[in-house]
């Protein structure tokens, strides 16, 4: 690898940890702050707007029970799904349609719209040839801003639970919506979405163009409303592209400045929530711990992904090619092999899962390295709000273990850890997991499951085994070789990404629900501190150990298995 | 009734704000301040739209001998046919190959490009050259839609595209470097020669008669 290579690697990893540390303690002053009011003079702009959200909508900013809240988002989002469908349904009977395009299959419309309301953004489609301009903004654009928004309601309401005064309530699930789209997302999209446009991303309502290409005979631009939409795919962890090729097209990602500053945009928000959370608990080292024990995990998957990527394709050796620049299939030279392996790690560790090269044409140990960030249940980073909530219920597992390791009544931030949440943590960690292998093996089984298949050898299987651990993570990338715009897919993968998304919502809310109920026993010689480095290997060593058991088996059947295979041809 | 009536009256208003109040203000913004980018960066020539800035055109097509006259971006995996940036009637869009690195097909893709490469050098006359073919020109863009080629796969269509135009290799050089960019801010992406600019710059030159 080059020195530019390895500057911007290590730039960027700093960069986020400051931007991180910038941003957590703002969005802590916005969840907790009074309606109307906001940091930076926000609310001075939005406040009213704010205000008279709750008058129409006839919100008291009460706290609300944790069954009131999960009944709320569950609703929100109910509503989410029915719309994004509809529209998908009847868009050929509504405005900005200028390319005429039909209304969708059920199949794929039922898959989108799980996919979009469950902040997964996995696409069986084409975005050019089967979205309007209107599906894209009213349905898709929306749920890009609200499945985000609901993961970080969920966070907040989980950090109430934890934190030591004790309340009533875990916090209002309409406030928090509201506040965390308000103050939260839409200031840093519109201000991503115009730098971005300067850059090249396209933002027009004008009809795909017609162009007299030199020598080729001709090519037809397609155009639309990107931008403002590409600026929330990064930022709420979305990943859905406008366009088929996502990150990856040139009208989504058109240099390397905004390829570096999306990627930023992948890791911003889930970094800094978990400072938000230090700011919100009043206890800024927890917030430093969770973090830490992040990169801990995430820097040496990046490492092996950079190398696997700069490497030699062997099948390629006795062509007489010069593969000094490494894999370059699946990616774009103005990104290079650098910016395109921290992309791959980056959106894979977030569950943001947009692409800025193919990763079924990454190196075997690469898409390992992609798939297995997935498979630890998107709690590196992970979705905003949903990867700290998750990495919360490993923190809560990783006291359990520790204190049962010395001794100690598990206790965390100073509340007593009962059976209770143990079983919820229990159910938070391993639904996944047994969503993405069962998932699996049923289309590995099945003909409709084979036959999307389209590289042959363990490969094949990685396809599979990749597109259930990204629906069953709620991380949206793909093995795209693999034909999944299917019927047997669409279900099977929509199936998977709503358990993956609201069988864990739920469980998590009862965790806050039961810890806001508890007091707090003021910390003494005897309590395990949770903010030391011993507690972030702790953590760490349980997020790995788990992630490790359970699919080592699986991921040797594929990458592990298809890189033996390659390498030993030399 | 009032989880209801919150649920739907909230939903309806944060998705009129976010799904048509943002983009509609991102749009006249982008439009008023940088309405050449948002539109998608068209270049015109001799008063054509000949394509677009950012996206790559297929220039390896055809005849050898007439494709030799040109610089050739990377093998593109589109359908119907490569570069291929929307074809709503085919169902053509934007896309990779999607091959991995162990299927057969992307070596015997890689061997046919370079069969490609040197069935067009051979078509102007210059004799078979053993010198390695850059990786980056034998597969495909992620996007299909690469506007852009690696240095190292520019020089190595010098000699072939200086043969069929008739101009000296340092003259079809010198104008390569004219149109490579450097890194972003010296750390960011890739040093990258731009296709479709460098194409343009050809067809300059071979009209005005040439400066010693």
């Amino acid at each position: 690898m080059t020195i530019p290579g390895l500057i911007q690697l290590v730039g960027f990893v700093v960069t986020i940890a400051v931007c991180a540390r910038l941003l957590g303690p703002l969005v802590a002053r916005i969840l907790d702050g009074e309606p109307g009011r906001a940091p930076l003079g926000l609310g001075l702009v939005l406040g009213p707007l704010e205000r008279g959200v709750y008058r129409i909508a006839g919100v008291t900013a009460r706290a609300m029970t944790w069954r009131e809240y999960a009944l709320g988002i569950l609703a929100f989002n109910a509503l989410g799904v029915a719309a994004v469908y509809g529209l998908q349904r009847l868009q050929h009977h509504l405005p900005a349609n200028p390319a005429a395009l039909g209304p969708v299959e059920p199949a794929s419309a039922f898959n989108t719209a799980i996919s979009f309301a469950t902040n997964t953004n996995w696409q069986g489609y084409a975005g050019e040839t089967t979205m309007s301009y209107l599906t894209q903004m009213l349905g898709l654009g929306a749920q890009n801003f609200l499945s985000a928004a609901t993961g970080i309601a969920v966070f907040a309401a989980l950090a109430r639970g934890l934190r030591r005064s004790s309340e009533s309530g875990v916090g209002n699930c309409w406030v928090d919506l509201t506040r965390s789209t308000l103050y939260v997302l839409l200031p840093l999209s519109t201000l991503l979405a115009l730098v971005l446009v300067g850059q090249g991303v396209v933002q027009t309502f004008r009809a795909p163009i017609e162009v007299e290409p030199l020598v080729q005979t001709s090519q037809t631009l397609p155009l639309g409303p990107a931008a403002s939409q590409i600026a929330i795919k990064q930022l709420g962890t979305n990943g859905g592209g406008f366009f088929n090729a996502n990150g990856a097209h040139p009208f989504e990602n058109p240099t390397a400045l905004a390829n570096a500053l999306q990627c930023l945009a992948i890791l911003l928000l889930p970094a800094a929530l978990c400072h938000t959370f230090g700011s919100m608990v009043r206890d800024r080292r927890q917030g430093w711990a969770l973090l830490a024990a992040m990169l801990a995990i995430f820097i040496p998957c990046l490492a092996v992904t950079v190398m696997s990527e700069h490497a030699a394709n062997p099948a390629l050796a006795s062509l007489g090619v010069d593969q000094a620049l490494g894999n370059v299939e699946g990616k774009e030279l103005r990104f290079g092999v650098d910016a395109s392996a921290l992309w791959a790690s980056a959106t894979t560790a977030a569950s943001n899962g947009s692409v800025n090269s193919m990763h079924d044409s990454m190196m075997p140990l690469g898409g390992f390295a992609a798939m297995w960030l997935m498979q630890l249940g998107e709690v590196v980073f992970g979705g905003v709000g949903s990867g700290l909530y998750g990495m919360l219920m490993f923190a809560i597992v990783a006291v359990f273990v520790a204190g049962l390791m010395v001794g100690r009544a598990p206790e965390y931030l100073g509340k007593k850890i009962e059976p209770f949440e143990m079983r919820m943590a229990c159910i938070v960690i391993l639904l996944p997991c047994a969503v993405v292998l069962v998932g699996t093996a049923i289309a590995c089984v099945v003909p409709a499951g084979t036959s999307s298949v389209s590289n042959p050898g363990p490969h094949g299987f990685s396809q599979i085994l990749y597109a259930f651990s990204s629906a069953g993570n709620n991380n949206g990338s793909a093995f795209a070789g693999l034909a999944a715009n299917t019927p047997f897919y669409n279900v099977a993968l929509g199936i998977a990404m709503f358990l993956a998304r609201y069988w864990l919502i739920v469980p998590v809310l009862a965790v806050a629900g039961a810890m806001s109920r508890k007091s707090a026993a003021a910390a003494t010689e005897g309590t395990l501190p949770t903010h030391t480095p011993t507690f972030v290997l702790m953590l760490v060593a349980v997020v790995v150990i788990v992630g490790a058991l359970t699919f080592v088996p699986s991921l040797a059947l594929g990458p592990v298995a298809e890189h033996v295979q390659l390498f030993a041809r030399r | 009734m009032a989880m209801i009536r919150a649920a739907t009256t909230t939903f309806l208003l944060l998705t009129a704000l976010t799904g048509v109040a943002y983009p509609l203000l991102v749009t006249a913004v982008a439009q008023g301040v940088f309405p050449l980018q948002a539109n998608g960066s068209l270049r015109t020539h001799e008063g054509r739209v000949v394509g677009s800035a950012l996206i790559g055109q297929d220039f390896s097509s055809g005849e050898p001998a007439r494709a030799a006259r040109w610089f050739w971006g990377r093998p593109s995996a589109t359908a119907p046919s490569p570069y291929t940036a929307l074809d709503v009637a085919a169902g053509g869009a934007s896309g990779g190959s999607n091959l991995a690195p162990s299927n057969p097909l992307l070596a015997e893709r890689a061997q046919e490009r370079i069969a490609t490469l040197a069935a067009a050098a051979r078509a102007v006359g210059l004799a078979p050259s053993d010198a390695p073919v850059p990786v980056e020109l034998v597969t495909s863009s992620a996007s299909g839609l690469d506007p852009h080629l690696s240095v190292a796969a520019a020089e190595f269509q010098v000699a072939r595209v200086a043969r069929a135009r008739g101009l000296s290799e340092d003259t079809v050089r010198a104008l390569v470097r004219a149109h490579t960019s450097p890194r972003t801010l010296g750390i960011l992406g890739e040093p990258t020669v731009h296709v479709l600019e460098l194409n343009l710059a050809l067809e300059a030159l071979g009209r005005s008669p040439e400066v010693p």
